[in-house]
C-alpha cells in the first residue's frame, strides 16, 4: 500500500479503467452510450458521486461500525445521486431527459460500492479523492469512447456534426442494444490485445 | 450492547443528515425544475395544441386545486374569445406515469388537440406517443365528455403498434381529463375569462 497519490489516480485511467478492466458498471455502459454526449454526461455524473462518496466514506471510516458499513455506504451514495438528479433536472434538463432512469440507477452502480468498500474505507482522504477522480475520469473516457464509436457508425456523426460523407448509410444496429454489447466486446478485445504485448 | 448502540446512533445520524441535505437541495431547486418542465415539456405541447392564439397561453393561466396538487390551466384566445383551455393529466403507461396535455374547446366540448409531456416509455416504441403526430391527431375533434379506449378494448382510438400499454396510458390520461373537465367546466369558463383579461404581450393583441 505504498502507492503514491499520483499512482492511485493514474491506475483508474488504464490499469483499472472500470468497464474494460474491472468489468464493473456495465448497465450504464451499455444503456446510455448511444451518443458521445450521453456517455460523457453519465460519466461526469458518476464521477461526481464517486468522488463525493469516496471523500465522505474515507472521512467517516473510523466512525462507521464495520457491521453496518454497506448500509452507510448506500445512504451516502444515494444522497449524492439524488442531489445530482435534482441539480441535473434544474440546470441541464435536456441531458436529464435523455439519461432518464439511468441517473437514479447510479445508486446501484457497483463501481461506487466497490470503490467505497475496497478503497475509501481503508485509506485516508487524499488517496481516496485521487482514486475517485481516476476511476471517475476513466469511466467517463470509456463511456465517451464507446459513445463515439456507436454514434459514428450508427448515425455517421459525432457530437451531432456529420463526419462520414453523404454517401454513408448509417449502420443503425450500433445505436441499438445489441450494438452496445458488440462494441463493448470489441473494445475489451482490443484493450487485451494491446495490454498483452 | 455498546456496539449495537453505536450502530444505531451512526445510522440514525447519517440518515437524518442525508434527509436534511436532500430537503434543502430540493427546496432550492424546486422552482428551477418547475420552470424547466414548463419550458421543455409543457410549453412545446401547449404551443402545438393551441397554434395561433391571439394571446400568450403561457402567461394567461390559472390554477384550481381540488384537495390534491393544484392543476394549471392555460387559456387560449381566438380573436379575443378565450374559448379554449389546456391542462395536464396523467395516466399509467408501460413504465410509470405519462403526462398528457389536453386542449379543449369550452363551447362545444371538442378536443382541440393533445400532446404527451413527461413520460418514461420505451424509446422508439412507447415514446412514439409523443413523437408520432398521427397518434395525437386522432384525438382532435373527439368529444371530451366521453371516456377513451383503444380499439382492442372496444374504443375508438387506434393504438400504436407494439405499444398497447402506452396507448392505454394515454387513453387513461384523456379519460381523467374528461372527468376533471366535466367536474370543473362551469369554473373553467368563468376563470378563463378573467385569466385572459390579465395583461398579455402587446404585439399579439
Amino acid at each position: 500500500m505504498a502507492k503514491t497519490v499520483a499512482q492511485e489516480f493514474i491506475k483508474g485511467l488504464w490499469a483499472e479503467i472500470p468497464p474494460f478492466r474491472l468489468v464493473l458498471g456495465l448497465c450504464p455502459t451499455l444503456g446510455v452510450t448511444t451518443t458521445v454526449k450521453n456517455g460523457i454526461g453519465m460519466g461526469v455524473a458518476t464521477a461526481f458521486v464517486l468522488v463525493c462518496a469516496n471523500i465522505l466514506v474515507s472521512m467517516l471510516r473510523n466512525v462507521i461500525p464495520a457491521k453496518v458499513r454497506i448500509a452507510c455506504f448506500i445512504i451516502i451514495i444515494a444522497t449524492f445521486v439524488t442531489v445530482v438528479e435534482l441539480l441535473m433536472q434544474a440546470y441541464a434538463y435536456a441531458l436529464f431527459q435523455t439519461l432518464g432512469i439511468f441517473i437514479p440507477l447510479i445508486v446501484v452502480n457497483c463501481i461506487l460500492l466497490g470503490r467505497a468498500e475496497a478503497f475509501a474505507f481503508k485509506n485516508p482522504i487524499i488517496p481516496s479523492i485521487a482514486d475517485g477522480l481516476g476511476i471517475g475520469i476513466g469511466f467517463t473516457m470509456a463511456l465517451g469512447s464507446i459513445g463515439a464509436i456507436r454514434e459514428l457508425f450508427g448515425t455517421g456523426a459525432i457530437l451531432g456534426t456529420q463526419i462520414m460523407g453523404s454517401g454513408y448509410e448509417p449502420f443503425a444496429f450500433f445505436v441499438q442494444a445489441p450494438g452496445a454489447f458488440i462494441c463493448l466486446g470489441l473494445m475489451l478485445c482490443l484493450m487485451n490485445l494491446v495490454g498483452s504485448k | 450492547m455498546n456496539e449495537l448502540v453505536k450502530m444505531v446512533v451512526v445510522l440514525t445520524i447519517l440518515s437524518a443528515s442525508s434527509g436534511l441535505i436532500l430537503a434543502s437541495v430540493r427546496d432550492k431547486t424546486l422552482d428551477q425544475i418547475k420552470f424547466q418542465q414548463l419550458v421543455n415539456e409543457k410549453a412545446p405541447a401547449i404551443k402545438k395544441i393551441l397554434g395561433d392564439t391571439s394571446n400568450d397561453p403561457l402567461t394567461s393561466k390559472f390554477e384550481i386545486s381540488e384537495g390534491k396538487a393544484p392543476i394549471e390551466f392555460f387559456v387560449g384566445s381566438y380573436g379575443g374569445d378565450p374559448n379554449t383551455v389546456v391542462f395536464e393529466t396523467f395516466g399509467t403507461g408501460f413504465d410509470g406515469k405519462i403526462g398528457l396535455m389536453v386542449g379543449v374547446n369550452l363551447e362545444n366540448d371538442q378536443i382541440k388537440g393533445i400532446g404527451v409531456t413527461t413520460h418514461s416509455e420505451t424509446p422508439g416504441i412507447g415514446s412514439r406517443a409523443k413523437t408520432e403526430p398521427a397518434f395525437a391527431a386522432q384525438f382532435a375533434g373527439m368529444d371530451l365528455n366521453n371516456s377513451f379506449k383503444v380499439k382492442t378494448d372496444g374504443g375508438k382510438v387506434d393504438a400504436l403498434s407494439g405499444a398497447t400499454y402506452t396507448s392505454r396510458g394515454v387513453c387513461m390520461a384523456a379519460t381523467n381529463a374528461s372527468e376533471i373537465y366535466k367536474r370543473l367546466k362551469p369554473q373553467l369558463i368563468e376563470k378563463a375569462k378573467t385569466a385572459s383579461n390579465k395583461p398579455a404581450p402587446k404585439e399579439k393583441e
